[in-house]
C-alpha cells in the first residue's frame, strides 16, 4: 500500500503550515481576560481631590484607562503622547498603580496631566481585578462601559493608529494636528 | 582584521560545503569515482575553514574586541577568560557557529572511520551532511553573521555575559548537547543514502549503529548536564521544567532511544526497516525542529535566544526542504515488500516493537503538549499554557508502561519465544523485588507511599532483568567456569544504559515524593531542623569576586551532634550589569543533597532562607551518566572493528576462519 | 524599607523574571494549606514572565499573585475557586495544567488515544502475519549454506 508511505510527509506538511502561522503570532501578547465585560466595579480615592469614586466616573465611553506609576520608566516615555491625545479631546482616566500619591502628584505637576481623573490603587487590588500585570497598560472602554481592548506597553501613534482608531476616529495624527495648528495660527 | 579573516573562512567553508553537497552525490549516480572520492577531502576542507572561523571569533572574544557586535553584546573586560571563551556560544550567532563546527567534526569523523564502507555509500552520506552544512552556513552568513562589526561607534566595554551563564555549565552543556543534536545527522544521512541507493538491509543498519549510539549517548549527557546545571544555578532546586527548549532537546532523545533499539533489530534480523528509516529521519528532524523553536520566537521560553521571525522563516524553509524532502524520498523509496523473515507475537522483536511504539507515542505526546499553545493561538481559540502538571501526568505512565518490557527484554529470544519461559525465569525473583518494594515504601515514611513502592518495583525489575542476563552469560560456558568474554561491549553498554534508566526513574520519584523544604526567616544564631539535619546560621559576611560583590551567609550543618559541613550561600550583584543572582550552597552525596539558598534580606541581619533536603536526587544524573556511558561503550564492540581485520586477513592471503 | 525592596523588585520587572529563587516567608495555619500553596503556586503561570510559575518568578505581579493565593487559601477557598479567580482575570494562559473542557479535551485524550491506536495496530499486524516456518532448504541451498559458513566472518 504505497499511499500509506505518504502519511508522514502529510503530517509534516500540516506541522510546517502550523509553524508558519506561528511566525506571525506573538506568543507573549495576552489579550485581556475581561474583554467584553463591564469595567470591574471599585470604590477608590481620586488622586487630586481625595474623594471616593467608582466605575461610574469613567462613563460614558469610549474612553481610555491608562495604568501608570512613577516607578515605571516606559510610562514616562508614553506620557507626551497621552498629553497630545488629551489635547484632542480623548477622555483619558488614569489608574495610579501601586504607587505613592505624593510622588504621583509631583510627577503630574512636573510633566503635565492628561487625565480627567486618576484612580489611586495603592495595593493594586483594582489592577488585579482588571488583570493588569505590568505598567504601562491602556484599556479602552466602549460606549456601553465594557472593556473592548487592552494594550500592554507604551502607547504611541503607531499603536493608536493600528488598534485604537476604530473607537476614536476623529483623532488626528501628529502631522495632521500640526497642519491644523499651523493653518489656524 | 581577525574578524574579517573569520568571515572569509566561513565563506570558503560555505563554498566547499556546496561542493560537498553536489559533487559526490552526482558522482554516486553517474558512477564517477573521481567525484565520489572528493567527499572526504571536501569534508575535511569544510572542517578546516569552519575551525579557522571559530578560532577567529574566539580570538575576538578573548581579546575583548568590542568592535565585533556579538562580543560587545555578550562579553565584558572584567569577565574571567574562560567565560569570555564560552560566551562565544552563549548567544544565537556564536552558537550557530558552534553547531556548524560540530557538524563538520562529525563529517570528518565519518570520512575517517568509513574506510571499509562502499564508496557510493560514503559519498552519499557525506553529501547529505554537506547539504545540512550548506543550510546552516547560509543561515549564518545571510541572517546571523557572527563577524558583524560595530564601526565606527564602538562601545567602550561590553554588555557582560548574563550572570546565569557565567558558570562551568555553560562551558560543557552546549557543546555536549550539540554533539548529540548534530550527531543525529549521521544516522539521518545514512538513512537518506540507503533510501537513495534502494539498499535498506542489515549492513546499512550495522554501519549506522555506532554513529547513532555515540550521538545519542552525547545527547543523553548533554541533557543531563542541562538538568544538573539548572539545579544548582537557578536556586530553587528544580531539575526539569518541561520548558519548550528543554522539550526541544528531549524529543530527539526519545526518538533516538527508539532508533537505537530499532537499529539493533534491523541489523540482527533485517526487519523493522521502514520503522528504522523513519525513526532516523524523525530523530534528526526533531533536532532541526528544536533549532527552529529555540530561535524563531514562536514559543516563549526562559532559554530561548533573542527571537527574530525573519530568522525563524529561514529555518522553517530549511526544515521544510530537509524534512519534506526526506519524507518524500521515504514515500517513494521505502520498501513496500515486507521482509520474508517473520517473528511471532511473543519474541524479542515484538518486545522491541512495543518499545518503538511507546517511545514514539511519548515523543508525540511531548510534541503535542509543547505545540498546543501554538495550535490554539493559530486557530484563535485563546491563549493557553501547558506545563509540568500536564507533562508529568501523561509522560510518567508511559515510562512506567515500558519498564516491565525492559525486564523481560534482555532475556527474550529472537523470533519465537514463550511467555511460560519468561515466567519460569523471572516470576520468583520478580515477586522478591515486589516484596522489597513494599518494604522500602513502608520504611521510607510513616505512610505507605504507593509511588515509592512502584518506582522501587519497576527499577528493581529492570535491574533484575540486567542481572539475570549477566548471570546467564557468565555461566554460559558451562562446567561452572565464568565466561567473561561473553560480556561484550555491546552487552555491557546495554546493561549500563538500562541500569541508568532504572536509576533515573527511582531518583525522580523519590526526590519528588520525599523532598522536604522550608522557607523561613533566619538571623544569626537561628537554628532549623530539616530531614534529620540541623542548620545553624553562624554569621553573615561580604565577599568581592572578580566581577561581582556577594553577601554571604555561613551555615553550619550537623547531624546527631556532629558537624558535617559548612554551607555558604551567596547573593551576588554583578558589577557590569547590576544584575542580582542567588548562588545556592549544596552539600552533595549519593543518597541526599542538602540545599540552602538565600532569598531577600529582611532588615540588616536576617535573610529569607530556603532549606531543602533532597533524597536521591543525584540518582537522576548518575543514571543519565550511565545511559550516556553505556551508549558510548557499545561502540567498542568487535563487530564494528572486524571489518578492518577481515581486510587484513584477506590481504595477507590467509583464509582460515577468524574468530 | 518596604519601598526599597519594592524598588528592587520593580527593577526586576524590566528583565522578564530571571530564574532566581524567590524565597518568602509565609505562615500557614495548617500544613495542608502549605502543601496546597506549594502545589498551586507551581501550577499558576506568571502572566508576564518568559515561562515561569509564580513560585519561581521575581516579577512584581508574581509576588502579588502569591499573596493573593496565600490569602485565598487562608480564607478557605477551594482549588477550583482559586483557579477560576485567576483565570477570570488573566485567562487560561495562567494555568499550567490546562482545564479539561470541550476545547482542550483532545490534549488530555491524545496520549491514551495514541497508545490504544498503537496497540490496535500491533494486534492487527500480528493477526495478519503467519508464523509458519519457512520451507526447508533444498540440497543446493544446503550446500551453499555450508560453503558460506566456512568463509571468514565479516
Amino acid at each position: 500500500m504505497r499511499a500509506k508511505r505518504f502519511l508522514p510527509l502529510l503530517a509534516f506538511l500540516v506541522l510546517a503550515a502550523l509553524l508558519y502561522k506561528g511566525l506571525s503570532i506573538d506568543p507573549t501578547e495576552l489579550p485581556a481576560a475581561r474583554l467584553g465585560q463591564p469595567f470591574p466595579d471599585f470604590v477608590k480615592a481620586e488622586l487630586k481631590s481625595g474623594q471616593p469614586i467608582s466605575a461610574e466616573a469613567l462613563m460614558p465611553g469610549p474612553a481610555l484607562v491608562n495604568v501608570w506609576a512613577t516607578w515605571c520608566y516606559s510610562c514616562r516615555v508614553e506620557h507626551p503622547y497621552l498629553l497630545a491625545l488629551a489635547a484632542q479631546g480623548v477622555p483619558i482616566y488614569g489608574l495610579n498603580y501601586k504607587d505613592e500619591s505624593q510622588k504621583a502628584l509631583a510627577w503630574l505637576d512636573q510633566l503635565g496631566d492628561p487625565y480627567r481623573l486618576n484612580i489611586v490603587d495603592a495595593e493594586g487590588s483594582l489592577g488585579l481585578d482588571l488583570g493588569v500585570y505590568g505598567a504601562p497598560e491602556t484599556y479602552v472602554i466602549g460606549a456601553d462601559g465594557r472593556i473592548v481592548h487592552r494594550h500592554v506597553g507604551v502607547l504611541d501613534e503607531a499603536v493608536f493608529a493600528r488598534d485604537f482608531r476604530r473607537w476614536f476616529p476623529s483623532v488626528m495624527t501628529d502631522e495632521a494636528a500640526k497642519k491644523v495648528r499651523e493653518g489656524n495660527g | 582584521m581577525i574578524p574579517e579573516l573569520g568571515h572569509v573562512a566561513l565563506i570558503i567553508a560555505f563554498m566547499l560545503a556546496v561542493g560537498l553537497a553536489l559533487l559526490p552525490l552526482w558522482g554516486s549516480f553517474s558512477r564517477d569515482t573521481a567525484k565520489m572520492n572528493l567527499a572526504p577531502s571536501l569534508a575535511i576542507g569544510v572542517m578546516l575553514f569552519v575551525t579557522i572561523a571559530f578560532s577567529m571569533l574566539a580570538t575576538s572574544f578573548l581579546n575583548d574586541d568590542f568592535t565585533v557586535a556579538v562580543v560587545a553584546a555578550n562579553s565584558n573586560s572584567l569577565l574571567p577568560p574562560i567565560f569570555k571563551f564560552s560566551a562565544l556560544w552563549g548567544n544565537h550567532e556564536g552558537s550557530l557557529l558552534l553547531w556548524v563546527l560540530i557538524l563538520s567534526g562529525w563529517m570528518t569523523a565519518v570520512a575517517f572511520f568509513s574506510r571499509g564502507l562502499p564508496l557510493i555509500m560514503v559519498a552519499r552520506v557525506l553529501s547529505v551532511m554537506g547539504m545540512i552544512a550548506v543550510g546552516f552556513l547560509a543561515f549564518s552568513l545571510l541572517t546571523s553573521n557572527p563577524f558583524e562589526r560595530l564601526l565606527p561607534n564602538t562601545p567602550m566595554d561590553g554588555n557582560d555575559l548574563n550572570p546565569l551563564l557565567q558558570d562551568p555549565g555553560l562551558i560543557i552543556h552546549p557543546p555536549l548537547l550539540y554533539m548529540g543534536y548534530v550527531g543525529l545527522s549521521v544516522p539521518f544521512a545514512f538513512a537518506i543514502a540507503a533510501l537513495l541507493g534502494g539498499r535498506l538491509d542489515a549492513s546499512w543498519a550495522r554501519w549506522s549503529r555506532p554513529w547513532t549510539n555515540v550521538a545519542w549517548g552525547f545527547l543523553s549527557l548533554g541533557i543531563m548536564l542541562g538538568s544538573w546545571w539548572a539545579y544548582y544555578e537557578l536556586g530553587w532546586g528544580g531539575w526539569w521544567f518541561w520548558d519548550p527548549v528543554e522539550n526541544a532537546s528531549f524529543m530527539p532523545w526519545l526518538m533516538g532511544t527508539a532508533l537505537v533499539h530499532s537499529l539493533a533489530v534491523t541489523e540482527k534480523r533485517g526487519v523493522f526497516r521502514s520503522w528504522t528509516v523513519l525513526l532516523a529521519i524523525f530523530a534528526f528532524s526533531l533536532s532541526l525542529l528544536g533549532t527552529f523553536l529555540v530561535r524563531s520566537g514562536v514559543l516563549t521560553s526562559v532559554h530561548a535566544f533573542a527571537s527574530d521571525p525573519e530568522r525563524g522563516l529561514f529555518i522553517l524553509i530549511f526544515l521544510a526542504l530537509v524534512v519534506g524532502g526526506s519524507l518524500l524520498l521515504y514515500a517513494m523509496r521505502a520498501p513496500v515488500v515486507a521482509s520474508r523473515v517473520t517473528y511471532g507475537p511473543v519474541s524479542r522483536e515484538s518486545l522491541l516493537m512495543v518499545n518503538n511504539l511507546v517511545f514514539t507515542v511519548a515523543t508525540t505526546v511531548v510534541l503535542l503538549g509543547t505545540l498546543f499553545p501554538l495550535v490554539m493561538d493559530a486557530f484563535s481559540l485563546g491563549k493557553y499554557s501547558v506545563g509540568p502538571p500536564y507533562f508529568n501526568a501523561v509522560f510518567v505512565p508511559l515510562m512506567a508502561l515500558v519498564t516491565p518490557f525492559m525486564m523481560v527484554g534482555p532475556l527474550s529470544r529472537w523470533r519465537d519465544d514463550s511467555v511460560r519461559r519468561w515466567v519460569n525465569e523471572l516470576l520468583i525473583p520478580a515477586l522478591g523485588v515486589a516484596v522489597i518494594a513494599v518494604a522500602a515504601a513502608l520504611m521510607s515514611s510513616d505512610r505507605f507511599n504507593i509511588w515509592i513502592a512502584l518506582s522501587v518495583l519497576l527499577a528493581g525489575w529492570v535491574t533484575l532483568g540486567v542481572l539475570r542476563d549477566l548471570i546467564r552469560r557468565l555461566l554460559s560456558g558451562g562446567q561452572g567456569k565464568l565466561r567473561w568474554r561473553a560480556l561484550s561491549p555491546s552487552f555491557l553498554g546495554m546493561s549500563l544504559a538500562h541500569l541508568g534508566f532504572a536509576a533515573v526513574m527511582l531518583g525522580a520519584v523519590v526526590v519528588t515524593q520525599q523532598n522536604q523544604e522550608r522557607d523561613l526567616r533566619m538571623a544569626v544564631g537561628d537554628v532549623e531542623e530539616l530531614g534529620g539535619y540541623r542548620f545553624e546560621l553562624k554569621r553573615l559576611g561580604q565577599l568581592a569576586g572578580p566581577n561581582y560583590i556577594a553577601d554571604q551567609a555561613v551555615f553550619e550543618v550537623s547531624r546527631a551532634g556532629e558537624l558535617l559541613t559548612v554551607l555558604v550561600p551567596e547573593k551576588r550583584r554583578y558589577l557590569a550589569s547590576g544584575q542580582i543572582m542567588t548562588e545556592a550552597a549544596i552539600d552533595a552525596s549519593l543518597w541526599r543533597d542538602l540545599y540552602v539558598a538565600l532569598g531577600e534580606p529582611i532588615g540588616k541581619d536576617a535573610w529569607a532562607v530556603r532549606l531543602q533536603y533532597k533524597p536521591m536526587v543525584r540518582f537522576l544524573w548518575l543514571g543519565a551518566l550511565l545511559i550516556g556511558l553505556g551508549a558510548l561503550v557499545t561502540v567498542f564492540d568487535r563487530r564494528y572493528r572486524a571489518q578492518s581485520r577481515v581486510k587484513a586477513t584477506i590481504e595477507s592471503g590467509a583464509l582460515s576462519v577468524a574468530s | 524599607m518596604r519601598s526599597w525592596v519594592h524598588t528592587l523588585l520593580m527593577c526586576f520587572s524590566l528583565w522578564a523574571g530571571e530564574g532566581f529563587a524567590v524565597i518568602e516567608t509565609y505562615e500557614f495555619s495548617s500544613p495542608d494549606l502549605a502543601a496546597r500553596y506549594h502545589r498551586l503556586s507551581q501550577e499558576l503561570r506568571c502572566p508576564k514572565c518568559q515561562n515561569q510559575n509564580i513560585a519561581d518568578s521575581n516579577a512584581p505581579i508574581a509576588r502579588d499573585l502569591r499573596v493573593v493565593l496565600h490569602d485565598q487559601l487562608e480564607q478557605g477557598a477551594s482549588d477550583e475557586e482559586i483557579l477560576a479567580f485567576m483565570v477570570a482575570r488573566y485567562g487560561e494562559f495562567v494555568r499550567y495544567r490546562p482545564s479539561v473542557d470541550r476545547q482542550t479535551i483532545w490534549l488530555w485524550v491524545a496520549p491514551l488515544g495514541l497508545m490504544c491506536m498503537g496497540v490496535m495496530a500491533l494486534a492487527w499486524h500480528f493477526r495478519n502475519r503467519q508464523t509458519a516456518s519457512p520451507a526447508p532448504l533444498t540440497a543446493a541451498e544446503q550446500a551453499q549454506l555450508e560453503k558460506l559458513l566456512k568463509e571468514p566472518r565479516a
